[in-house]
């Protein structure tokens, strides 16, 4: 029972970094219908931001945690979501309203170039960090087993919490919200009605540049390792969050990053830690077979 | 081109054009900062930072010049906006010449090895470069004419890779026997995938085909006692000339044709023979699209509405492109395997689909010509940059970018319809429909 908790502890929290990386898929997806390939290595971009601000924080003697990760996640959400402006700027924006695999190519086109980008100009080799805020509760002392939940397990949990809350009412209640479901339902209607479509489609790649970057510095501080090539598996598996939740929808997509982090920790818990992936794509994969649309999707209607 | 309007008006493009290369340089500036020029490094009391300012420089000061060149001279208010797209002349005239321009291919295919100044390096990357050709005429089967987006293509490649080195090794059997068994057990594999999926529709179909060619790679990884998990299978058995060996003893190829003994037999061999796998996956490709199979394929790529109601069985027909294109990703894959000599799970990750797709899309889907063009561009031009190691994934990567960007239908964006009223003639690849899986 105590293994259980534990692994259900695990799961979460690698969840909760699958889902916040698997909305930025699913909102782009939503908005312009396209796999943006690149953004697995937007996150790892993250977490490299991420890692240099810390140090960066910590060489300038801020070295009091709680604020040092305050800043690190503000700094580091707002240069990644530089990036992803930019990204989408130079290389789909251009092919707006192109056939569906032009972005696409594009996008896996970027996402090599950032990756040699940031091995080129931080090393390939990989990046420690001493763990930032060591420690943490334990439960179950008694019977020999102890589940550990460790600060930052707590912290990832926490702050995807609140983020989601955040994001959740800016989706619903501000007026870019607004705007970005108009574009998602119709955007040559929405850009009739006055909604700047270009501009809110450079938001949502910003928004989903910036959680990406909150999934960075969690992925740092709960691995405490990074590397160039983190972005691409990390991305897959998001990516798949996001379909087997339903690509799309805001929802679908942490349900399916749990769903992901769930079945990757159970299936290396208690089978096998080489076939986690197999375990994790296979279910993907049986899941769309009965639910075509995934589990919180919209069906798809074809009209004639 | 563009005269400037009026002489008070005269110099407000100059200050707009450097007002926006200064915003383009301060994003730079916002992006190289702290990625350029503070780099992680590992030292005696943890991680530190070491400061690179220079390299921060020459990013701002590169970005803030080339934007303001550009600004200048091709992307001035006034010109066109499609100042890059070849002018539909030059297009016409090369759709016509394509026709003749794919037999010369070819012959300059045959006769390229036999030129007195053709070295062994020429042989090895016409090999390497013929073999993405042959996958990419083989993807274009289910991509291009099918409209069926598959992202694990890699893994049929690596199924007959497989196939050819475990046949070969465990019960002795020869290569041209191997050959089409690899084929068969792609295919095999093909239909195993697709029959479960082939309902899904996109993107759907894009992710799990993704899905099942790492699923694969994972299981070649840790299958130990069967695949050699990471350690891959070595001493994969050479190629033989149709049962003669390539080597110096009395019974080998030299020896019984009566030539002097040299390695370069077995390496124009190798080229010839991926030569004619290419040129049958091409000739195979050719008829079938005139076969009522390849009629329905690209029906089915137009409208699977239309064609569902006209009574195509699409899952049947579905199932059909991706087992044939999975059938010659098998050959190419049983090639690669007798070529090295040794294969492993590192040869078959999703970077290898991807190239591939790049090849089909950047070439132009569906144009056959296309796709050899782009296979040529795309690894001939990746290995001649062999020296600049260190930047050529970037370039790489912003090629492929580019390309995009500037030919979103391909480099030949041409394509001939398979049917045709009165006469044949080239259409623009963009009346043609991609497919929607």
């Amino acid at each position: 029972m105590e293994y259980f908790l534990q692994q259900l502890i695990n799961g979460v929290t690698l969840g909760s970094i699958y889902g916040l990386i698997a909305i930025g898929y699913t909102m782009v997806y939503g908005i312009i219908g396209m796999i943006n390939f690149a953004h697995g290595d937007v996150f790892m971009v993250g977490a490299f931001l991420a890692l240099i601000v810390y140090l960066a924080l910590v060489a300038i003697g801020i070295t009091f945690v709680p604020l040092a990760l305050l800043i690190v996640l503000l700094v580091a959400m707002a240069l990644t979501a530089l990036y992803g402006w930019t990204v989408e700027r130079i290389a789909y924006r251009p092919l707006r309203g192109s056939f569906r695999l032009a972005p696409l190519i594009s996008a896996i086109g970027m996402s090599i170039f950032l990756q040699n980008f940031v091995q080129q100009a931080q090393g390939a080799r990989v990046k420690p960090l001493q763990p930032v805020a060591p420690g943490g509760f334990q439960f179950g002392a008694a019977d020999g087993f102890v589940v550990n939940v460790s600060y930052v397990q707590l912290m990832i949990v926490g702050a995807t919490i609140a983020i989601m809350t955040g994001f959740t009412l800016l989706v619903t209640k501000t007026s870019l919200g607004r705007a970005q479901r108009a574009c998602e339902q119709d955007r040559k209607m929405a850009a009739l009605l006055g909604v700047d479509v270009d501009r809110t489609i450079s938001l949502t790649f910003v928004m989903g540049a910036a959680l990406a970057s909150v999934a960075g510095l969690m992925y740092l501080l709960y691995y405490g390792v990074i590397d160039f090539y983190i972005g691409f598996v990390a991305g897959v598996k998001a990516f798949t969050a996001a379909v087997l939740g339903g690509i799309g929808s805001l929802p679908g997509a942490m349900l399916g990053g749990l769903l992901i982090g769930l079945i990757e920790t159970f299936w290396s818990a208690y089978f096998s830690v080489e076939y986690k992936d197999v375990a994790a794509f296979s279910i993907l994969a049986i899941v769309l077979i009965f639910l075509p649309s995934g589990l919180l999707g919209r069906p798809e209607v074809e009209k004639v | 081109m563009a005269a400037p309007a009026s002489p008070a008006a005269a110099p407000s493009p100059l200050i707009a054009a450097v007002k926006d290369a200064g915003i383009a340089a301060l994003i730079a500036l916002g992006l190289a900062l702290p990625m350029l020029g503070l780099v992680t490094t590992q030292t005696q009391a943890g991680m530190g930072l070491v400061p690179h300012w220079d390299r921060v420089a020459i990013a701002v000061v590169a970005v803030f010049a080339g934007r303001l060149l550009l600004n200048l001279t091709l992307w001035r208010p006034g010109r066109r906006k499609s100042a890059l797209a070849v002018p539909p002349k030059v297009e016409a005239t090369l759709a016509r010449t394509a026709k003749y321009l794919g037999p010369l291919a070819i012959l300059f295919a045959i006769v390229m090895p036999l030129l007195p100044f053709t070295e062994r390096y020429a042989i090895d990357l016409g090999i390497l470069v013929l073999t993405y050709v042959m996958l990419g005429w083989g993807l274009n089967i289910v991509v291009g004419l099918a409209g069926l987006l598959d992202l694990g293509y890699v893994a049929f490649y690596a199924v007959g890779a497989y196939s050819y080195a475990l046949l070969a090794q465990n019960f002795g059997l020869s290569f041209w026997i191997c050959l089409p068994l690899a084929g068969i057990l792609a295919a095999f594999w093909g239909v195993l995938l697709g029959f479960p999926v082939l309902r899904l529709r996109g993107d759907y179909l894009a992710i799990v085909t993704l899905a099942f060619g790492e699923i694969i790679r994972i299981v070649l990884l840790n299958w130990y006692w069967f695949t050699g998990g990471p350690n891959g299978i070595s001493g994969i058995p050479r190629p033989t000339f149709f049962g003669i060996d390539f080597d110096r003893g009395p019974d080998g190829f030299a020896a019984t044709f009566g030539l002097s003994y040299s390695p370069l037999h077995r390496i124009l061999f190798l080229y010839y023979l991926i030569l004619a796998l290419a040129l049958i996956t091409n000739l195979v490709t050719i008829r079938l699209r005139r076969l009522p199979i390849g009629r329905a394929w690209e029906a089915l790529r137009e409208d699977e509405i239309a064609c569902r109601s006209l009574g195509i069985n699409t899952v049947n027909t579905k199932l059909t492109a991706f087992a044939l294109g999975a059938m010659f990703a098998g050959f190419a894959g049983s090639f690669f395997a007798t070529r090295q000599g040794f294969i492993s799970p590192e040869s078959f990750v999703f970077m290898e689909s991807a190239l591939i797709l790049a090849i089909v899309v950047l070439g132009g889907m569906g144009s056959q010509f296309g796709v050899a063009v782009a296979a040529v561009v795309m690894i001939g031009g990746f290995e001649l940059f062999r020296e600049f190691s260190d930047y050529r994934m970037i370039t790489f990567g912003l090629v492929m970018v580019l390309i995009m960007v500037w030919r979103p239908r391909g480099l030949v964006s041409s394509r001939s319809p398979t049917v045709f009223l009165k006469e044949k003639k080239a259409i623009s690849g963009a009346l043609v429909q991609e497919g929607h899986g």
